[in-house]
């Protein structure tokens, strides 16, 4: 069964680039306006043997990991305090409900303001935007922990740290999870959109300026689909980790269904 | 060993326990038995320290119950809840015995002997979700067990699971509290099971629960399945429980033994 979806996963790629190449081939679209797929695909080829490209695709990815760490490592914590103060989080609320509205590419000319480094900058605006999904996952997934799960750990004399640390946790960690999971998508997203804004010496999205800028639309349409297929790839990456991770937690899940 | 003085306890205005006073001796098996949603599950709670009761007293040992009392263990019926998913049925036995300052070798020598004793040897390193629920509560069992309380309190421990297991827990619970001369006291609905459990059967009032019968078992030591339940006293005392349950009076030729 997982062949089949894999297969018609894949079918549904060629047919689309199939179909892409005929509508170039058939000359609608004026090349110089959109490549042909073939040509895109060549760029992106190309690219893998581009020095330049390569040390841009480094750095993009050093940022992206870099804030995502930061991410997890400010977001989890603030998402279990909250999520085990109710009466902090009803405060804290208004802000969160104001502030996650806003695009976060939006915050991306304050960044510029704020850091004159061109690392620092991308990585706090991943965190500032990557956190939100994390917190308000583990906020939700704590409150919805089972209070019997917690009673029992507390009916054996265990304080509420080590509830929260022992039970809340590791009940709430598969949603934390897919928060991080988001928060991933999210920083490919703000890395290379400050790269775009912010400009700088390396990262994917200035090579995406820098080729656009010299005209070559299949390098940069290439280099687009090379930052597609990481947000893909890492995605896939962290789905597979999560079902090794929590298999119990899937298994539950099958069965309540 | 336990006792309980005119336990009282309202959610709001509305009461649940209305002078509730059982005491337990040593080693003794007592059954509390009353209809659906009569409170009992709030008695359990409040001798747990789970909760804090509106008044009366709980005295464990002569020490009243104020917080959480760590000689006491809880078993509680729904297992799927109560045993953590993500730990190994070892792993589950021997947490809580963190709370008993032992290293982690000590934890898990003692998760395995209690393991043994349910018949589990086998499946220590197997997670609940692999396990049918027989197994599972045999499991939260295993961490009463292994955490060595003086006090085993049980909250229907045998509601979710088939006959024939059901059958086989009461045996095992039988024998564990015999072996361990562990205090135990059990709540449930099922007036037989309290009559072959128990040691003493209490039989609770509908809400708001007050005591309205507390009748000694007198079937020996040791029980069997379908000889015990056979046994004249067994079926009268049944009929007893069930006539008290159903909120009928006491029957004066039962109550003359007490």
């Amino acid at each position: 069964m997982e062949h089949a979806r894999v297969l018609r996963g894949v079918a549904g790629v060629a047919g689309f680039l199939a179909a892409a190449e005929i509508v170039g081939a058939t000359g609608l679209i004026d090349d110089r306006f959109l490549p042909r797929m073939s040509t895109i695909l060549r760029g992106a080829a190309e690219l893998l043997a581009d020095q330049e490209f390569l040390a841009d695709a480094r750095a993009t990815l050093v940022a992206w990991g870099l804030g995502l760490l930061l991410t997890v490592a400010v977001a989890v914590p603030a998402g279990l305090a909250l999520g085990a103060l109710p009466p902090v989080e009803r405060a804290v609320r208004p802000l969160i409900e104001f502030l996650r509205p806003i695009p976060s590419v939006a915050v991306i000319p304050l960044a510029i303001l704020l850091f004159s480094d061109n690392l620092h900058l991308r990585v706090a605006v991943v965190v500032y935007a990557a956190s939100w999904p994390i917190v308000i996952n583990t906020i939700y997934a704590l409150r919805d922990v089972d209070p019997l799960a917690k009673e029992t750990l507390r009916s054996f004399g265990f304080g509420p740290v080590s509830v929260l640390l022992r039970v809340a946790l590791p009940s709430a960690a598969p949603f934390i999870a897919t928060g991080i999971r988001v928060a991933a998508g999210t920083a490919v997203i703000l890395v290379i959109s400050a790269e775009l804004l912010a400009g700088g010496a390396e990262g994917v999205g200035i090579y995406i300026m820098e080729a656009a800028g010299g005209n070559r639309m299949d390098l940069m349409l290439g280099a687009t689909l090379w930052a597609g297929l990481f947000g893909v790839l890492s995605n896939s990456a962290l789905v597979a980790v999560e079902r090794r991770l929590f298999r119990w937690h899937d298994v539950r899940a099958g069965a309540a269904r | 060993m336990l006792e309980i003085t005119d336990l009282v306890h309202s959610y709001g205005s509305h009461r649940v326990l209305d002078g509730v006073s059982i005491r337990a001796a040593e080693g003794e098996l007592v059954c509390v038995v009353g209809p659906s949603g009569c409170g009992k599950s709030t008695l359990l709670r409040s001798v747990a320290g789970l909760i804090r009761p509106t008044g009366g007293r709980v005295l464990i040992d002569g020490q009243p119950v104020e917080r959480i009392p760590d000689n006491l263990a809880v078993v509680f019926q729904d297992y799927s809840r109560s045993l953590y998913p993500w730990m190994t049925a070892a792993n589950n036995v021997a947490l809580p015995l963190r709370r008993r300052g032992l290293d982690r070798r000590r934890r898990r020598d003692a998760a395995m002997a209690a393991l043994d004793q349910v018949g589990l040897a086998d499946a220590a390193e197997k997670y609940p979700w692999e396990m049918s629920g027989g197994m599972q509560q045999r499991v939260s069992i295993a961490r009463a067990l292994a955490y060595r309380p003086s006090l085993l309190l049980m909250d229907e421990p045998f509601g979710s699971v088939d006959a024939q297991t059901r059958e086989d827990l009461e045996d095992l619970v039988l024998r564990v509290c015999a072996h361990h001369g562990m205090t135990t006291l059990l709540i449930t609905h099922d007036i037989d099971e309290s009559v072959y459990v128990g040691d003493r059967v209490i039989v609770l009032t509908r809400s708001p629960a007050r005591v309205a019968a507390d009748l000694p078992v007198d079937l020996g030591e040791s029980r069997d399945q379908i000889a015990t339940r056979q046994l004249d006293a067994f079926v009268r005392l049944r009929a007893e429980v069930g006539r008290l349950v159903r909120g009928g009076s006491p029957t004066p030729t039962v109550l003359e033994k007490h």
